[in-house]
């Protein structure tokens, strides 16, 4: 192969081949760098004007054992030059960077399949490593699909070899030898035709204070392109066509940046400034990270001692008039629910953040599952309900932010935001809204008395929302706590009645919202066989399987639920509609046990906690099979 | 509009809420020395947050006629916290007890201290549950004989002054409830303190712990049983004053005065010591190992403050960067334009 040097890419010799989409998988030890790689050809792929949709999934350990099953890392990229709402079921091609990556990540590679592996990584020691007893490569593992075997790690020492330091110092072994997820890079970066251009800049910006990794990096980069345009393994590259989104500027989200970056519009619009009290867990601690850059915007950052600090602190900010928020995942809520029970009886504007991972306990920290829906509904003690919202997507949560605030101030309650590892550490593109056009509101604070008249801090309006009055405002002065409150007053209460009355405000309260969230909508027919109803990250599963459903000539429409609590208020009369209602959940089937108690619907459940999203093709099957034999048991 | 303060009484600090404690509590002279110091301090009304968490104590924020929050067990210097970094124009009180602030909420009370928030913590130690009637709490004694310990309490008690000079506190006291002077004078110091002041106060539980503190509260034997702390003073107690605390290597001692012994041979105390040995010291001294236990100002030390240096935070990022710009945010990463 050519001696690779820093010039500009090579043109294409060969035949290429035109495809709508392509999914990757890039796997690895969780040491070999696959998730920088895979957030670069996501980039690339976005830059490149492609729909795009990613699925990084790696192990809990920071560094697991090297070379074993349990330290393999993936990250997958789905782009296309059409609309996608998933990560893609199954692999166009997989690059594998040792044993344990080729043996976890190889059924899901679809027959016929491009296979990359680097063979310099299949010695012996690998392999049992890996718990292989024959190698992989060689007892007829990898038959039907399209292997190609690159000498990765030799192809890297060759192209970094003279690459020196200031004084003069070869870069050592073990360092040019980590440059080969850069070789990976730009071989699958020739075989997609992606413009290597971002991933250069981003090389020359990461390293830049060590100029001899950045072109070594480089270097390996171009060698890897340039094998691809040599090697007679290829006979043709593939080109995957911009798709045709909405005309705008677009950036590339991911989920925890896109609730970070809508929170902070949220108080922009509204005019106040975030408090953010939060404990460090995953995979929440993004957006803690995120907002602690914003200063500008006024975002003070608490990194609380622990889960229950996180939350009271930001209480505390939101008495004292601030945009209060905390952010964790399932475990941290159930640490929470005493101080978030004290927030719906202090009736005080607030969001709480969940990520939801893989439970119970601390069960699969980095793995996606959606089963915190009834703790969201139900952790806290006594008749205690509050508003919970889901983000469907990453770009959504930018959307999700917005709405919970604009709830949780108007309506003076704690709002729950759902996302999940999936959604959290997803990316998509994201049209940039103009800031410009974006609404500005006040919040209201009643205004000083000086006529000495009491204050009445529970004093509702036509929706039952009670005054926000701060702490500074003379004549205002009053004391809020968790006992049971009189109406009106808020002085301390043990009446009987009184406590019935106070308990079915608060219910009534959270049932109002209703009146002023978007109703229900379905894509597909009104009335039919079979309708799919879904809730946060796996919307994207369910819109393409149903529209699938569909193109096959099946009745199935589908419908997502944005609010589980309050429920739209024409939900029961959509149900109505269908003979059979689909409930597909990462868990085992919480959202059909709320729908049952409150409309006597039997719907059918779909579920699975596997630490995966649902793959298209599952959902699809499964509703072919209702609407093929009308049976209801799966 | 005057810019001058209006000059406000202990009445104007009083809710129109009906006290609800025991009668006989320590916890009414308290309530009474706050409305008493509060009107002093210059401070608007409306500008006074108390939050408390649960127990007897705790029920201290509906009696005062300020903003207030009577939050859950345990965690009032948590709620405090968020609420002093959203609003730092706000004078914020904690009040706590010995199982609120010690037990339960332990972990806030050390965060707190150490992060030296500017706001104000007030201890009641009467040694006991009260209003759950009774059991044994963390400062305890062992031996104790309640509800829940019949054969007596096997649990070493915590100190509170202790642990929070451990925690670095920049501003440590300790009072009596019924020593009505000094613990107004001591929360004055607690409230023109900056950084977290923490005063523990010597509180009798009449109903369920009577008389626990009688060494130190009763006229006939106190002033043997208590040495009030004065900056830059020996430390001389005892009725006619004749006794003092004397360093013999590390370990203090009580001698008499006279005999070869005179006031330059004593202890003096120094609340601006930067280390926090000698207060320390003084916070170990306890009345079962015969010595006087110091009450008044063991520390008063100036720190950075966690709230102000959260705000210049802000504000310096905001002068070198200027205010946020949401156009900026967005089009922070790589972007590609559609038509």
């Amino acid at each position: 192969m050519p001696t690779p040097t820093i010039d500009s890419v090579p043109h294409l010799t060969k035949e290429i081949i035109q495809l709508e989409g392509a999914t990757v998988r890039l796997a690895g030890d969780s040491g070999d760098g696959m998730q920088i790689t895979g957030s670069q050809l996501t980039n690339t792929s976005a830059l490149a004007g492609n729909d795009i949709a990613t699925f990084p999934d790696f192990p809990a350990e920071i560094r697991a054992p090297k070379g074993t099953r349990a330290g393999v890392s993936g990250f997958q990229v789905h782009f296309a030059s059409e609309e996608i709402f998933t990560p893609g079921d199954e692999l166009d091609a997989l690059v594998a960077m040792n044993p344990a990556a080729l043996v976890t990540n190889l059924g899901d590679l679809k027959r016929g399949g491009i296979l990359i592996v680097n063979e310099d990584s299949f010695a012996e020691k690998d392999l049992k490593l890996a718990h292989c007893t024959e190698n992989p490569l060689e007892d007829g593992t990898t038959d039907g699909y399209r292997l190609i075997k690159v000498p990765m790690s030799k192809l890297t020492l060759l192209a970094v070899k003279n690459v020196t330091s200031a004084d003069g110092e070869h870069l050592g072994n073990k360092m040019a030898e980590r440059c080969k997820n850069f070789f990976a890079t730009g071989l699958i970066y020739w075989l997609f035709g992606r413009d290597p251009e971002p991933t250069l800049k981003f090389i020359r910006d990461k390293f830049g204070k060590k100029p001899e990794i950045a072109e070594a990096n480089e270097l390996a980069l171009r060698a890897g392109w340039n094998y691809g345009e040599t090697t007679e393994d290829f006979a043709s590259s593939f080109r995957i066509d911009p798709a045709k989104l909405p005309p705008g500027k677009y950036t590339n989200i991911m989920g925890n940046q896109a609730l970070a970056w809508g929170l902070v519009t949220a108080a922009w619009q509204s005019g106040v400034e975030i408090f953010y009290g939060s404990y460090p867990i995953t995979p929440a601690s993004p957006v803690l990270e995120e907002l602690s850059v914003h200063k500008s915007f006024g975002v003070r950052t608490f990194q609380a001692e622990d889960e229950i600090a996180a939350i009271c602190s930001a209480i505390g900010a939101s008495f004292g008039g601030a945009m209060a928020v905390t952010g964790t995942s399932g475990p941290g809520i159930a640490l929470k629910a005493e101080a978030m029970g004290l927030a719906m009886m202090l009736e005080l504007p607030l969001l709480i953040i969940n990520v939801q991972r893989g439970g119970p306990s601390t069960g699969l920290p980095t793995k996606t599952e959606q089963s915190d829906l009834l703790q969201a509904m139900f952790c806290r003690n006594g008749e205690a309900p509050l508003p919970v919202i889901a983000a469907r997507s990453p770009a959504d949560c930018f959307e999700v932010a917005r709405e919970a605030w604009k709830i949780s101030s108007r309506m003076m309650i704690p709002v729950i935001i759902l996302s999940d590892g999936y959604i959290a550490n997803g990316a998509e593109p994201w049209q940039i809204p103009e800031a410009s056009e974006l609404p500005r509101w006040t919040i209201q604070h009643p205004q000083a008395k000086e006529n000495g008249e009491p204050f009445m801090p529970y004093q509702r309006d036509e929706l039952l929302s009670r005054p926000w009055a701060i702490p500074g405002t003379p004549g205002l002065e009053h004391r809020i706590g968790g006992l049971e409150k009189q109406n009106i007053t808020g002085n301390i209460s043990y009446d009987a009645a009184n406590h019935q009355a106070m308990t079915n405000l608060r219910a009534q309260k959270v049932a109002n919202i209703a009146t002023i969230i978007e109703p229900l909508e379905v894509d597909g027919p009104l009335e039919g066989e079979l309708l799919v109803l879904s809730w946060g990250g796996t919307y994207g599963a369910c819109v393409t399987a149903a529209e699938r459903a569909r193109n096959l000539g099946l009745s199935v429409a589908h419908a997502h639920l944005r609010w589980l609590n309050p429920f739209p208020a024409n939900l029961e009369q959509v149900l109505k509609g269908y003979r059979h209602i689909l409930i597909p959940e990462l868990n085992m089937g919480q959202l059909r046990l709320l729908l049952r108690a409150k409309f006597l619907i039997d719907a059918i459940g779909f579920n699975k906690v596997q630490g995966k999203p649902f793959s298209v093709n599952e959902l699809l099957r499964e509703i072919q099979r209702i609407t093929e034999t009308g049976d209801d048991a799966p | 509009m005057s810019l001058e303060l209006p000059v406000l009484t202990p009445a104007d600090f009083a809710s129109d809420q009906d006290v609800r404690w025991c009668p006989g509590c320590g916890d009414y002279s308290i309530l009474a020395q706050m409305k008493k110091m509060l009107p002093t301090l210059g401070v608007p009304r409306e500008k006074i947050v108390f939050i408390s968490g649960i127990g007897c104590s705790s029920r201290f924020p509906y009696y005062l006629n300020t903003y207030g929050m009577h939050s859950i067990h345990g965690r009032a210097p948590a709620f405090a916290t968020g609420l002093k970094c959203a609003r730092p124009d706000l004078q914020v009180w904690v009040i706590t007890g010995d199982g609120d602030g010690l037990s339960i909420g332990g972990n806030h009370l050390m965060h707190c201290i150490r992060r030296n928030l500017d706001i104000n913590i007030v201890l009641f130690n009467n040694r006991i549950y009260g209003l759950t009637k009774g059991q044994y709490s963390p400062t305890s004694p062992l031996g104790k004989k309640t509800k829940s310990t019949p054969y007596g309490s096997i649990d070493n008690p915590l100190h509170p002054l202790s642990l929070a000079i451990g925690c670095e506190g920049t501003f440590i006291a300790r009072s009596i409830d019924v020593n009505i002077k000094h613990l107004t004078e001591t929360l004055r110091r607690a409230a023109n303190h900056r950084g977290t002041s923490f005063v523990e106060v010597y509180q009798n539980c009449n109903v369920f712990n009577d008389g626990a503190w009688n060494y130190a509260s009763d006229r006939d034997v106190r002033s043997d049983n208590i040495l009030e702390l004065e900056h830059g003073k020996p430390l001389i107690f005892g009725k006619d004053r004749n006794k003092g605390i004397r360093l013999n290597g590390m370990e203090p001692e009580v001698v008499n005065l006279g005999n070869g012994i005179c006031e330059d041979d004593l202890l003096f105390h120094n609340e601006q010591a930067t280390e926090p040995s000698l207060a320390y010291l003084l916070s170990r001294m306890r009345h079962q190992d015969g010595f006087p236990e110091p009450i008044g100002v063991f520390r008063a030390v100036d720190k950075p403050r966690y709230d102000e240096e959260l705000n210049h935070q802000v504000q310096n990022v905001k002068t070198q960067f200027g205010e946020g710009n949401l156009t900026q945010l967005f089009n922070s990463g790589d972007t590609w334009t559609v038509s």
